[in-house]
């Protein structure tokens, strides 16, 4: 567990943002197209260039060796990307435990990645980022291009990790009974400022 | 045995060839007409320039002289090298490898053949050094060329892979490994498709030369057994040094993939 901490958080012509997310905490950030909003969770997981002060528990990301920060504050991009043939030469270690709790067959590890389909795969790139331990979650439209029992399985399992690790979330959403149902914080990123708005 | 010298009526006799093929590319629209004529005549120009310089040093063969054309070689080379690439690094960048990969592949490899396998006296004797030096750079500058190609283009197509593996935490040089080897691989299939089908599908065109200078054959041959092998040898090289000087700008010092220093050529 620890708590994420942005200061004076600026990007390209994007900031300068504030905003602190507690252990087992989930804010929700939404806000139109173009407002920079995948662009935030990238500069928090330090893949682009950015100024100010991102922290966890006070201490700050370059502290960290990049390699050792993407580990602990874990992005998940809105598509997710997959280079090898099959499903379990994308893990570094497989416990079939993971699988089975995400409604999988523990066989899907050698099951072909051009197989499978959309939610299968959004739901195992979660799953590929979940066995790294993030402290962090950063959620870009996870769920956007799932149908409704897909989006569930997503949110069940994001929820019990957030509850079992005191993870810290925020997660970008444009669906206001997601946000109903996840947020603890609801943000609006528009016109350059993070306004709270729940 | 002799040579048969040509005369400009037999250089003349080639150059109509050429003019046959520029009708042709007129008569079936290939806009390839300027082109041909243009490079026809640099061919001229250029040869006829080398072989004055090449003439002159050999009357007179100072190290300074040699040292100034390979200099001029290499400056071409490292330019040419990165010429035709679709992507570029911006400020420079290109060049700079290029030209760094090539001094230390070609001229590394063309200064320990001078000294220790061909034993010239004086080791840059201009007579074998600069024929030498020019096989070896033109190679080298070809495979170099090739990989950086390969490299940048990939980047630019699976940045959204590279950035995805970042984000599950594998460093910069774990994310880029693949398109790294496969990029090395192409740039050094050329000269090993070359000593694959030496002599078979393809007779050098150092061999031919000597063979038609009336060198015996076996001569020939065994020099031509030498090149290949430095050929090969300092194109690996200079690809391997280009190709992880090129994979290492592609990321900056937080190990993030900057596609901003990629602009198109």
């Amino acid at each position: 567990m620890a708590k994420l901490s942005i200061s004076k958080l600026s990007f390209l012509q994007f900031g300068p943002f504030d905003l602190t997310v507690q252990p087992n905490e989930c804010v929700v950030i939404s806000g139109p197209s173009g407002a920079g909003k995948s662009l935030l969770l990238r500069a928090i997981a330090d893949l682009d260039p950015q100024q100010g002060i991102i922290s966890l528990d006070g201490k700050n990301n370059f502290l960290f060796s990049p390699i050792e920060w993407r580990k602990k504050v874990g992005l998940l991009p809105a598509e997710s990307e997959w280079w090898y043939e099959t499903v379990g030469e994308h893990f570094r270690h497989i416990e079939s435990t993971w699988f089975t709790q995400l409604g999988f067959d523990p066989a899907i590890a050698k099951r072909a990645i051009n197989g499978l389909s959309t939610g299968e795969r959004q739901r195992l790139a979660l799953l590929r980022l979940l066995t790294n331990k993030p402290a962090i979650l950063l959620l870009d439209e996870a769920t956007a291009n799932l149908d409704s029992e897909n989006t569930q399985r997503m949110e069940a399992l994001i929820s019990a990790y957030k509850q079992q690790q005191q993870a810290a979330i925020i997660w970008v959403s444009h669906d206001i009974q997601q946000i109903a149902r996840i947020a603890d914080k609801h943000f609006m990123l528009r016109n350059n400022s993070l306004t709270q708005v729940s | 045995m002799g040579i048969i010298e040509l005369s400009l009526k037999d250089l003349m006799s080639a150059a109509a060839l050429i003019i046959v093929v520029v009708i042709i590319t007129i008569w079936q629209q290939l806009k390839l007409t300027k082109s041909i004529i243009i490079s026809a005549i640099r061919t001229v120009i250029q040869l006829l320039a080398i072989g004055f310089i090449l003439h002159a040093i050999f009357a007179q063969p100072k190290f300074i002289w040699v040292i100034a054309l390979a200099t001029v070689m290499l400056l071409v080379a490292s330019h040419e090298a990165v010429a035709r690439q679709k992507k570029r690094f911006s400020g420079g960048w290109n060049f700079s490898f290029s030209l760094f990969s090539l001094l230390f592949a070609s001229f590394g490899i063309t200064i320990f053949t001078l000294n220790i396998i061909i034993g010239a006296h004086p080791w840059y004797a201009p007579q074998y050094a600069i024929p030498l030096l020019g096989m070896v750079i033109g190679n080298t500058m070809t495979g170099i060329s090739l990989s950086l190609n390969q490299l940048t283009q990939t980047v630019w197509q699976q940045h959204r892979i590279i950035e995805q593996r970042l984000l599950l935490g594998e460093s910069a040089k774990q994310a880029i490994a693949d398109i790294h080897r496969d990029s090395i691989r192409i740039g050094m299939i050329p000269s090993i498709n070359a000593m694959a089908v030496a002599g078979i599908v393809s007779l050098p065109g150092m061999m031919t030369g000597q063979i038609l200078a009336g060198i015996s054959p076996i001569e020939a041959v065994k020099y031509q057994i030498m090149i290949m092998f430095i050929l090969t040898t300092a194109s690996s090289f200079g690809i391997m040094l280009a190709l992880s000087l090129s994979s290492k700008r592609l990321f900056d010092e937080r190990q993030r993939l900057r596609l901003d220093r990629l602009i198109n050529n």
